[in-house]
């Protein structure tokens, strides 16, 4: 009997692990130690701009912990979606982590680049061939908001970390992929079981989010063989339940029970979860249906503007009762001082004053069945927004001064109707991002959107 | 008069992807996820009049191994765009919680 033995580090790399609990993973001998690295999760801001989500110091000590356990065991290291978003500068960002522990620790490993950023040439050839399709629901696509796009990242599956490490690839650095990719390859390769193989890496990817209590990020465990797997949290004071594990299993999915990937789906239907003690759960009837083809989901954002933003509190109760109508005639109004300050230069589409109402419907927006209910303060959450900086950075000042003091029709006189916590009242955040692509791709080869380099380490 | 937030074991919403939004209520035992399925407090017509969102748009599961009811919808906004409020969409189940079940 197959069985694959697949060692989790945390949910995250960079958002840390016990140095015990790996520890405890690494005497158990796993086949690979994986981790993921990234995620749409946090916005449309890392993939944009490229900068990574969590901490380089963060990243380093992980990383370290999990090459220093590599070498002990000689078995590979895959981390995906390096920098979060997984573009190409947050696999450059994780290799020249990897390479300073290497000189620091003196490790010596052959290190696979697996970027996944992807040609806009090529993506608007397959758009124009009808192999780019909308997932549902999905903003339009053409091939100019291709061009558009900052980067686009193609999730890719398990095939292209496979094939580096067929040609011998030990520590494997992945651009944007499947989280669960990241775990199923090295079984899959072993020739453990789809099902179960797909299944824990759904368990695995997220480290101990599928624990009964989860203390922190953390490592965990599976063992995967043919029909079945196991799983166990690596830290002895937290343990996983035949519940816990079923829970996870529906986290972030739309549909609880399937699971696509690129090459097919997972369904957990006909899963059965028990406990083998009070720390281990068994999973049982996984399958992986094989699809006819293999797809490639696209992630893409684009530039937005230059954004600042602008908080205050609102307390006065002749104006909290003509909230909406005060907000619309300020900005309404606040147009012909922006045609007096620009000199026309910049019309009413060129800039945008948005604003959010705590208090009421800040959160849920219209979602919110209480977005009648207003209490005895509210905030103000106002966004600035242009093509320029500078624009951006005129019309806030600008704003924050006019609103300040926009009239109600109650009260004679000059009124200061907004308190602002800070001074100055705006902030200017710098460039602002989109998501703008929920498209699969069909390739004729599940390689073929995937670019690998070897370094020698 | 009991709250559906008194009787379950988490009530969470999150993003299932930068389209979707996903919630989950689970039980810690068969009985209380029973009752609560019986009760049809929580339905898929029930949450599509809550969430003010059309029926044909929710999705919605049970789940007997997880103990579980989930639902699914298409993010109201976008994560991320301007006009969304809730960048993980970890606090849309807020609702939920104050669903009152008939003794």
């Amino acid at each position: 009997m197959t069985e694959v033995r697949v060692l989790s580090a945390s949910g995250q790399i960079g958002s840390g692990f016990l140095e015990s609990s790996l520890e405890r993973g690494i005497s158990l001998k796993p086949h690979v130690i994986a981790c993921d690295g990234g995620s749409t999760d946090a916005g449309p801001a890392h993939l944009g701009s490229g900068k990574p989500h969590f901490s380089r110091e963060g990243t380093k000590r992980d990383l370290r912990l999990m090459l220093r356990g590599r070498a002990k065991l000689d078995v590979p290291v895959i981390v995906g979606s390096c920098g979060f978003g997984g573009g190409d500068a947050g696999v450059a960002w994780m290799r020249d982590i990897a390479l300073e522990i290497a000189k620091e620790d003196g490790l010596k490993f052959k290190m696979a680049l697996v970027r996944s950023e992807q040609d806009k040439d090529y993506l608007k050839r397959r758009y124009r061939e009808g192999r780019i399709t909308p997932l549902n629901p999905a903003p339009p696509i053409s091939e100019d908001i291709i061009d558009k796009s900052a980067h686009i990242v193609g999730m890719m599956g398990h095939e292209p970390i496979a094939a580096a490490i067929e040609q011998g690839a030990q520590v494997v650095l992945a651009g944007r992929a499947s989280d669960t990719a990241l775990f199923s390859t090295v079984p899959l390769m072993m020739g453990a079981g789809a099902g179960p193989a797909w299944h824990a890496a759904k368990i695995l990817e997220c480290g101990t989010a599928c624990v009964v209590q989860r203390k922190r990020p953390d490592s965990i465990m599976a063992w995967i063989r043919d029909d079945h797997f196991d799983v166990e949290p690596m830290d002895m004071d937290v343990r996983c339940s035949a519940q816990s594990v079923a829970s996870h299993t529906l986290y972030e999915n739309a549909d609880p029970f399937l699971i696509t990937e690129p090459d097919g789906t997972l369904d957990s239907h006909g899963s059965r979860y028990e406990a083998l003690n009070d720390r281990a759960v068994r999973v049982h009837g996984s399958q992986f249906r094989k699809a006819d083809r293999v797809t490639i989901k696209l992630e893409g954002a684009e530039m937005a503007g230059y954004q600042a933003i602008i908080i205050g509190g609102v307390r006065e109760p002749f104006i909290i009762r003509q909230l909406d109508s005060w907000l619309d005639a300020m900005r309404e109004k606040f147009s012909a001082r922006v045609q007096e300050m620009f000199g026309g230069r910049l019309g009413p589409n060129d800039y945008d004053i948005h604003v959010r109402v705590y208090g009421r419907d800040g959160v849920m927006g219209k979602l919110e069945p209480l977005a009648d209910q207003v209490g005895h303060e509210v905030a103000l959450l106002f966004t600035i927004t242009t093509a320029e900086e500078a624009s951006t950075d005129a019309i806030a000042k600008t704003f924050a001064h006019f609103a300040l003091h926009y009239p109600i029709p109650e009260w004679r006189g000059l009124i200061s109707g907004i308190a602002f916590p800070m001074a100055p009242s705006h902030v200017n955040r710098g460039p602002v991002y989109r998501f703008n692509l929920n498209h699969i791709v069909a390739p004729e080869d599940p390689l073929e959107m995937f670019r690998t380099e070897f370094v020698e380490v | 008069m009991a709250k559906l937030g008194d009787l379950a074991r988490l009530i969470r919403s999150k993003n299932a992807g930068a389209f979707m939004l996903t919630f989950d209520v689970m039980f810690d035992d068969d009985a209380t996820y029973q009752r609560v399925l019986e009760s049809r407090v929580l339905t898929k017509e029930r949450f599509a009049k809550i969430y003010q969102v059309p029926e044909e748009d929710v999705l919605f599961f049970e789940h007997e191994a997880a103990k579980a009811i989930k639902i699914s919808i298409p993010r109201p906004y976008i994560q991320g765009a301007r006009e969304d409020g809730d960048a993980y969409g970890g606090q849309q189940h807020a609702p939920l919680v104050e669903l009152e079940l008939p003794d």
